[in-house]
């Protein structure tokens, strides 16, 4: 009997020794481990085609906001929409802050010193709006970030124009980004048939929606702060 | 469903209503001995399991309220002890500092009074007085003078002789008297010097009295804890209260102290530790800078413990003093480096600040200008970083203090909770006894029609029967029976009295 018990308690001991190791251990990992990417990740695509290219100062508002708004381990990246948006040469910036805030004020710096320079540099409109392609892009850019809130921002009249060379015809696949169309302008044509405006706007809805994105409208960029939690 | 059981006996409502009543009455009557029991058993059960229950928990209310006592004296023994003890030691030292030199001291004493008496018996040694010699020069000058040059000659002579030793004993005498003036003016110093030695010990004297009823005092207050006098008890817990909420207040201010010192490092601390990895819920950035605010915290306490300021560590305190040495030297090194790091670090986020409003202003375009007396922030930020984790290290103090009195005063509160507790039980097992009598009464409002009826034939039978008793028996027998039936109608008040008083009935020896 007296064996018994010291053979217990000889067995005991090594597993409560275990169990603890292994709860310490399990604590550690916890500690150690990467919680869930609670990143964020931004694309802007502004429209320079004939019709939009206007409007571009409103980039510059809206890349302030959002340098402001995004920090250490955010992604960010700049694309302009024209004729066939979906190259790498349509990007005019893109960058993913660095864990440490000194190296990010530099990162924003150099954001927005090509974005200037972009605008600086900026001649002619093009003569053709490939939204989709620039759309595609920046829903590769944000998958590619792997954070966990995705936003592609779209500075443009959403009148598609495509090249007939261009095949457009395929799922956008926005699975968990939020497509938030900015300053929406109204054109010519959209002042005799009121209709259409809103026609377009539908369209983009059901696309967006049906291919598992979300969609929202903010014509007033003012309100961008409010209507998008970025945070 | 309703309505269908309701017409059940008629088309008419109000009538199947009336049916409905008419045997509802009926068969609440027909129940109403075993209702009144059931209630009454329902009412008395709940009152005495309650009260049972209260029973119980003023048991331990007192075990609680005792032990409560018991560890308050304790403590206060304790704290009295060690300050008779501290007492003790300062009479030691008064002792050995003053006390010690006492041989010496005496040793000068009597070497003083024993110069002051060779100085006296120096002073009072004199010489003789001069003799009177202006008389014998009177009666020389009175002599007649026969004329006679040669007797004139020999009395001048002679006054001329008395006349110089009248001068030189004077001189004498004088050059005597001055002499014992200067011995006199020699005591003077000795005499100062007595009367600060006197003063030394008195002043010394002074001080043992003083703290001699110190220690009487403390002594009477040890001794009321030992009798555990209440007055005592009270006093303990009144001081014990008053060093919760001092502790409480001083530890809440730490709290505030640590809360700036955690942003004054914790975005910093994202350039060491990296801005995007988390632990948990927390930024690792945020678990580093408290993890730092917690290690001085914690060496704060090693300091103070081995300086035996605080006793919170019994391991620290029974090192000896070598190894206490070793622990204090390593605590303040940490907390001085660690205050270096924090220096460095707020000096960081005055940079990074900067950085970020110069970038801020580049975003929104304005002119960006550096500020002429931007050096003041980053000099105060960096004091501040360096001053506050010593102003933490000293939180283990009022910790102790808080520690100590968190015993009494969660004591007290458990003794507050069991005793309205009590109080609640005993008044909720009142009101479930009044509520079944009331209920008692409420059934019986209910059939009060086949009630009434039944009193009237009772009443009547019991008036045939006593008309047939009259009747039948002699007059002596009816008058015998009369105090009976008022005996029973006495007897039915006492009984209502015994149920309505039920929520003051004493507890059973069992019960108890």
């Amino acid at each position: 009997m007296s064996r018994t018990a010291s053979t217990f308690r000889n067995r005991a001991a090594p597993r409560g020794l275990r169990l603890a190791l292994a709860a310490l251990l399990s604590l550690f990992l916890i500690g150690c481990s990467e919680a869930a990417s609670n990143n964020r990740a931004v694309f802007v695509l502004l429209d320079i085609s004939n019709g939009y290219a206007q409007e571009r100062e409103k980039v510059q508002q809206l890349s302030a906001y959002l340098l402001s708004e995004l920090g250490a381990g955010d992604s960010l990246a700049v694309a302009f929409i024209d004729n066939s948006s979906f190259t790498e040469r349509n990007i005019i910036a893109q960058t993913t802050f660095d864990a440490r805030p000194s190296v990010v004020g530099q990162q924003k710096r150099a954001v927005l010193g090509k974005l200037q320079s972009f605008m600086e540099g900026f001649e002619t409109p093009s003569y053709h709006s490939d939204i989709t392609g620039g759309i595609l892009l920046g829903r590769d850019f944000l998958h590619g970030t792997n954070a966990e809130r995705q936003h592609l921002f779209v500075l443009s009249d959403l009148h598609e124009d495509l090249p007939p060379e261009l095949n457009r015809d395929m799922a956008l696949d926005l699975a968990g980004i939020r497509v938030v169309a900015l300053n929406v302008l109204r054109q010519r044509g959209d002042n005799n048939d009121p209709g259409a405006y809103h026609e377009r706007l539908a369209s983009w809805k059901a696309r967006v929606e049906e291919d598992g994105g979300r969609w929202q409208v903010i014509n007033e960029l003012e309100r961008l702060p409010r209507r998008v939690a970025l945070r | 469903m309703f309505s269908d059981i309701l017409t059940i006996w008629s088309d008419s409502p109000a009538l199947s209503l009336a049916i409905w009543l008419v045997i509802a009455i009926t068969l609440l009557y027909a129940g109403r001995p075993h209702a009144h029991q059931l209630l009454r058993n329902t009412g008395r059960a709940f009152y005495r399991s309650l009260r049972l229950a209260g029973a119980g928990v003023r048991q331990l209310e007192s075990r609680v309220s005792q032990r409560n006592r018991d560890v308050l004296l304790a403590a206060g023994r304790e704290e009295a002890e060690s300050a008779i003890e501290r007492e003790f030691a300062r009479v030691a030292e008064i002792v050995e500092r003053d006390l010690g030199q006492y041989p010496v001291l005496h040793r000068r004493l009597n070497e003083t009074l024993e110069k002051i008496e060779t100085d006296y018996h120096n002073s009072i040694e004199n010489k003789p007085m001069p003799p009177a010699w202006q008389e014998l020069m009177d009666t020389i000058g009175n002599l007649p003078t026969s004329g006679d040059p040669a007797v004139n000659s020999i009395l001048e002579n002679i006054r001329d002789v008395v006349q110089k030793s009248h001068d030189e004993t004077l001189e004498a005498y004088q050059s005597d008297i001055n002499e014992r003036h200067g011995i006199l003016k020699g005591m003077r110093p000795d005499w100062r010097n007595l009367g600060q030695t006197m003063g030394k010990v008195h002043e010394t004297i002074t001080g043992l009295d003083e703290r001699s009823r110190s220690i009487d005092r403390q002594m009477a207050e040890y001794e009321r804890m030992r009798n555990s006098d209440d007055e005592a008890v009270n006093t303990l817990m009144a001081s014990s209260l008053k060093q919760f909420f001092i502790s409480s207040l001083v530890l809440t201010i730490a709290v505030f102290g640590a809360i700036v010192n955690f942003h004054l490092i914790a975005m910093p601390m994202s350039e060491m530790v990296g801005g995007t990895s988390s632990i948990g819920p927390m930024a690792a950035s945020d678990v580093a800078a408290l993890v730092i605010i917690m290690v001085e915290i914690t060496m704060g306490l090693f300091l103070l413990e081995s300086l035996r300021v605080t006793h919170l560590f019994p391991v620290i305190a029974r090192l000896n003093d070598r190894m206490r040495r070793y622990l204090m030297i390593a605590s303040l090194v940490i907390l001085v480096i660690f205050a270096g790091i924090e220096s460095s670090l707020a000096y960081l986020r005055d940079m990074l600040a900067a950085d970020q409003a110069a970038l801020a202003q580049q975003l929104t375009g304005e002119a960006t200008g550096g500020t002429e007396f931007g050096w003041i922030p980053a000099m105060g930020q960096m004091l501040l970083g360096f001053i506050l984790p010593f102003a933490l290290a000293f939180v283990g103090i009022p910790l102790e203090s808080f520690v100590h009195s968190l015993r009494t005063v969660l004591g007290a509160v458990t003794l507050g909770v069991l005793r309205a507790l009590r109080v609640t039980l005993r008044v909720t097992g009142g009101l479930a006894n009044h509520l079944c009598a009331m209920l008692i009464n409420l059934y019986d409002l209910l059939i009060m029609v086949p009630l009434s009826i039944e009193r009237m034939v009772r009443y009547r039978m019991e008036n045939r029967a006593a008309a047939q008793a009259e009747a039948s028996e002699p007059a002596p027998e009816t008058q015998e029976q009369a105090p009976r039936k008022r005996s029973r109608k006495r007897a039915e008040p006492a009984a209502a009295e015994t149920q309505a008083d039920a929520d003051d009935l004493p507890l059973t020896t069992q019960e108890a």
